[in-house]
């Protein structure tokens, strides 16, 4: 295909890419102006019946909690692939390349970056906890606050070297509880359905509105995604680094 | 009226992180690139009154996309050098 040809055949598909477009996005409400059923509802009954304060995560982890538990899982199956591919195989003995700089070592980091992040440790710990036991109330959630927590590992090893850091993270631990957390939203959706109810659904005494125990059930779940995500992130940033550095560490 | 001209800011922005991206062709650099579209992203999710989705994409895109673009540079490179 010559370039000519090329260029015909872009613009013949960009042109056809536009009319979709202008078809697809004519008929829409005009620019700002929300007019939405299932909006009005979610907004009239969250606070009502769950007192929950963030209606994107009554949303979340009530109305539609069955879909949640399938997202959560299609981040514990990422996870898990990223591990399965990046492990060490039988026939790939550690070192068996050749390091094409191996006298030049990784150059340390600098005193400021060693005593900013050793700083930041603790408020990120103390951020990501706030954001996960706080998603009933304001946004935020396990989702986002297990990011948070998964930070703090590599500010840690911003702050110490790899084998320092290697020594302070327990692994297993690690990995035990992200299938902890993975489970908690089954057997917290399970134990619904054991004391007679359905799956998921919120039994829990509802609490005050606008408080950190309010929500019945939501806070539980959250704390479960939380330990998911942030054990799941956290040890595919170990598999990184193992990857990237455990050669020229030793 | 304010709100219009920080809606009409970051959209432009975001566009141009778009773009910036696309038109890198160096994957390492890419990654940083795209770090900071998704830092983008989130702002305008923000900016829309999506507090919520404003998190989740700060997290994903800022943190785990380029994550995961780094580890797999690194298996490729690794990769790379044994077949040498």
């Amino acid at each position: 295909m010559t370039r000519r040809v090329r260029k015909i055949f872009f613009l013949l598909s960009a042109a056809a890419l536009v009319w979709v477009f202008f078809l697809a996005y004519s008929p829409l409400a005009p620019f700002g102006y929300v007019q939405s059923k299932y909006g009005d509802m979610v907004n009239a009954i969250t606070v009502p019946e769950r007192h929950i304060t963030d209606a994107v995560t009554a949303v979340n982890f009530d109305v539609r909690g069955f879909d949640t538990l399938g997202e959560e899982f299609i981040l514990f199956t990422s996870v898990m692939g990223v591990l399965l591919l990046m492990r060490r195989q039988k026939d790939e003995p550690a070192g068996d390349h050749e390091d094409k700089a191996a006298d030049r070592m990784i150059p340390p980091a600098s005193d400021a970056v060693r005593v900013t992040s050793l700083l930041l440790i603790a408020p990120t710990v103390l951020f990501g906890l706030y954001i996960v036991t706080h998603g009933q109330v304001t946004p935020g959630g396990g989702f986002q606050g297990g990011v948070i927590l998964s930070t703090a590992p590599l500010l840690l090893y911003l702050c110490a070297d790899y084998r320092p850091f290697r020594r302070a993270v327990p692994q297993r631990l690690i990995e035990a509880s992200e299938a902890f957390g993975a489970a908690a939203y089954i057997l917290i959706g399970g134990a619904c359905v054991a004391l007679g109810g359905l799956f998921l659904q919120n039994s829990l005494p509802l609490g005050q509105s606008g408080s950190l125990t309010s929500g019945g059930m939501v806070p539980f779940i959250n704390l479960g995604v939380g330990l998911e995500v942030s054990g799941g992130l956290s040890l595919a940033l170990l598999v990184y680094l193992e990857e990237l550095l455990e050669e020229k560490e030793q | 009226m304010s709100e219009t001209i920080l809606q009409a800011g970051i959209l432009i922005f975001v566009a141009a992180g778009g773009t910036a991206v696309v038109f890198n062709r160096e994957p390492l650099s890419q990654a940083m690139v795209v770090s900071f579209y998704g830092l983008l992203l989130g702002i305008m999710f923000f900016v829309f009154q999506a507090p919520d989705v404003g998190l989740s994409q700060i997290v994903v895109g800022a943190v785990a996309l380029p994550l995961m673009i780094l580890l797999v540079l690194a298996r490729v490179k690794k990769q790379g050098r044994k077949s040498d």
